[in-house]
């Protein structure tokens, strides 16, 4: 989108080592960040320190991150999703309206898990298949999905789940540890070996750092694309399980403004959005760090909307840091 | 390219008049000139932001913050009139497009000095500006009984027919049809987004263009603050939200290329006019205002793949970027 693509691609061999030198130190750096959090955190609320209290910080940002993890690989390959919010609403629903009329829990499921991936399919054909740009593509679906949540429900709302299916959101594994942490944590594993040990994974660092070499090389860079919104998708319908569970209802108005978050965790996270460099890891870091910034400032009593402002912040401070950290090294 | 740029103006307005001709066959009086009146100038303030959004896309950048930008400069002429019902009406509305060109001033900043992708910048203003408008009230509203009946008159004043409000977004659409077409800072837009590499060595400074491209939609999401307030009568937080993608869609109906370096002012109007058409034949055809956003979605697109075939077919710009996908084709 800017001119620094233009630079990134005149050096492509030098860029392995020189961008996994600068992530090294970001992800170190952000870890920093969470650590600092954490600790001012411990000082500022005798609340905090509590592990059932931290269990229930998780939750603010386990359904969010394992949507990031299929977004990093998305915006690494050089495209974007804005419509993940919008699938969780769509999918929510069609779990809702199944429960209505008696579907049982690994029918709900398999509901909400097929339709973020039908969605997903819809984004892929149009972005790959018919070559159109991500971004507008996906503004565009993310009013449609939503849109068809609005028709079906209007303002009304779809209560009464099965009591099995509030495992998912509400449940716990052991201990502390909820179901949608383990599942967060495995989920976080395997992508990271999907994007940094498996061929699919080196496939897309190559699609967002040169797409033109990469048809030359022989990669199908339309299907590894359309797989990715699959994925997407997937992970849409996944969190959207996990949400309905743990909220017991729908309306067409839930996760609003969820997109906005993911694409912050991200970037945040140091996967750069004008593609081909990021880490899974990263993610993970950006995770607990906006999950412990809203936590903390929630208990003091910051409102959500205060919150929004650190959030913003965050994402625009941690990459204009690095910028100009740059800049006064070279000025040297 | 002129002439395929014209044929897509006239289809696109040849597609409102058949959509209005067929509501008005359902509900009678819809294509009357007072209701056809009504709509244009319930669209004002989407076709005022969209001619604001299409400079910034035009550049090959997009601007996510306007919607907020309108919430936090909208609560702060509401506030200055309430605390302030003494001052002048002009001070306020100068004060609304002052603070709206710095709000925007700021994105242009971030994207011309420290180089960051628009689409990051603005996602992040985007929710600063409008918490910034949470912090400003402190969560409360500012009511009609509040603000001066001068602040909330002018607007709806008729003069020659029409209200003041859709004169202003008249003038806006002259205006911004002259900043584009005659001014350097016109051609200097279209050609950065069209080819940067190209503009760079005509001696155009892209991220100066691009910043003068953010004050430009900054202030005018601004004067959209108070018009906005003034017309509904109210100010609190959650004014307008999610309006920005609404202007990104006019946009991209009226043949604003996404890529940069495309588009009219034409376009936009009717691009920001089909939704507005829309929005408002919805509850006069008996269906559900909830279908709406399902409908703009659809048209959205539909839109993108018709821009897509449409920028394939024209064959305009010589030297492709490196990562079109026409290469492997």
């Amino acid at each position: 989108m800017t001119d620094t693509a233009h630079t990134r691609r005149t050096i492509p061999d030098r860029l392995g080592t020189k961008t996994s030198r600068i992530l090294a130190s970001w992800e170190v750096l952000l870890f920093g960040v969470a650590v600092l959090i954490f600790v001012f955190n411990a000082f500022a609320s005798p609340y905090f320190l509590d592990a059932w209290n931290l269990s229930d910080a998780t939750f603010n940002f386990t359904e969010k991150a394992m949507i990031a993890f299929a977004m990093a690989l998305l915006v690494i390959a050089g495209e974007i999703d804005l419509s993940v919010a919008a699938i969780i609403a769509l999918a929510s629903t069609a779990m809702g309206a199944a429960a209505q009329i008696g579907v049982g829990t690994p029918g709900l499921v398999a509901i909400g898990i097929g339709t973020g991936l039908a969605c997903g399919a819809v984004n892929g054909l149009l972005v790959s298949g018919l070559r159109l740009p991500s971004i507008v593509v996906t503004i565009g679906t993310m009013s449609l999905f939503r849109g068809i949540s609005y028709i079906v429900l209007g303002d009304q709302a779809y209560g009464k789940y099965p009591a099995s299916f509030a495992f998912f959101g509400q449940g716990y594994v052991a201990w502390v540890f909820s179901f949608e942490f383990v599942l967060f944590a495995v989920l976080a594993i395997l992508f990271a070996i999907l994007l940094h040990a498996t061929n699919f994974g080196r496939q897309v660092f190559v699609i967002g750092n040169n797409e033109f070499a990469a048809r030359f090389s022989g990669i199908p860079v339309e299907r590894v694309k359309f797989v990715l919104f699959l994925l997407t998708g997937v992970m849409s319908g996944i969190a959207a399980v996990c949400l309905t569970s743990r909220l017991g209802s729908t309306r067409p108005s839930i996760a609003q403004g969820w997109e906005l978050e993911v694409v912050t965790m991200v970037v945040l996270g140091g996967v750069s959005i004008l593609g081909g460099a990021g880490t899974i890891g990263g993610v993970v870091i950006a995770a607990f760090v906006m999950g412990l910034v809203t936590f903390g400032l929630g208990l003091l009593n910051v409102p959500g909307i205060v919150m929004s402002i650190f959030v913003g912040l965050l994402l625009i401070i941690t990459i204009a840091v690095p910028i100009i950290a740059r800049r006064i090294r070279e000025m040297r | 390219m002129k002439k395929i740029l014209k044929h897509r103006e006239i289809l696109l307005l040849a597609i409102i008049a058949v959509m209005i001709a067929g509501f008005a066959s359902r509900a009678q009086g819809f294509a009357a000139p007072g209701n056809l009146a009504n709509i244009f100038n319930d669209t004002s303030i989407l076709i005022i932001l969209a001619l604001g959004q299409m400079t910034v896309i035009l550049t090959k950048s997009i601007d996510l913050s306007v919607a907020a930008n309108l919430a936090f400069t909208g609560m702060a002429v509401a506030m200055t009139d309430a605390a302030y019902p003494g001052l002048p009406l002009i001070l306020l509305v100068i004060m609304s497009i002052g603070i709206g060109a710095c709000l925007g001033a700021i994105n242009g900043y971030l994207v011309w000095a420290l180089q960051i992708p628009p689409i990051v910048v603005t996602l992040g203003t985007l929710t600063i500006y409008r918490g910034m408008a949470f912090v400003l009230s402190g969560g409360a509203w500012v009511n009609a009984h509040q603000m001066t009946p001068t602040f909330l008159n002018v607007p709806r004043m008729p003069l020659l027919g029409l209200p003041v409000l859709s004169w202003v977004a008249i003038v806006i659409v002259i205006g911004a049809w002259f900043v584009l077409t005659r001014l350097p800072f016109g051609r200097a837009a279209y050609a950065s987004g069209g080819n940067p590499t190209a503009a760079v060595y005509a001696g155009i400074d892209i991220g100066r263009t691009r910043f003068f491209a953010f004050v430009l939609s900054g202030a005018l999401a601004g004067l959209c603050g108070y018009l906005w307030v003034s017309r509904y009568a109210v100010a609190y937080v959650d004014v307008a939200i999610g309006f920005e993608l609404d202007t990104v869609a006019a946009c991209v109906i009226g043949g604003i290329s996404i890529a940069g370096g495309i588009g009219s002012v034409g376009g936009a109007v009717l691009g920001a006019l089909f939704l507005g058409v829309i929005k408002n034949a919805l509850p006069v055809i008996g269906i559900s205002p909830f279908a709406q956003m399902a409908i703009s979605g659809i048209v959205i697109v539909l839109a993108v793949v018709f821009n897509a075939r449409a920028e394939r077919r024209a064959g305009r710009i010589i030297l492709r970027d490196r990562a079109a996908p026409e290469i492997s084709a």
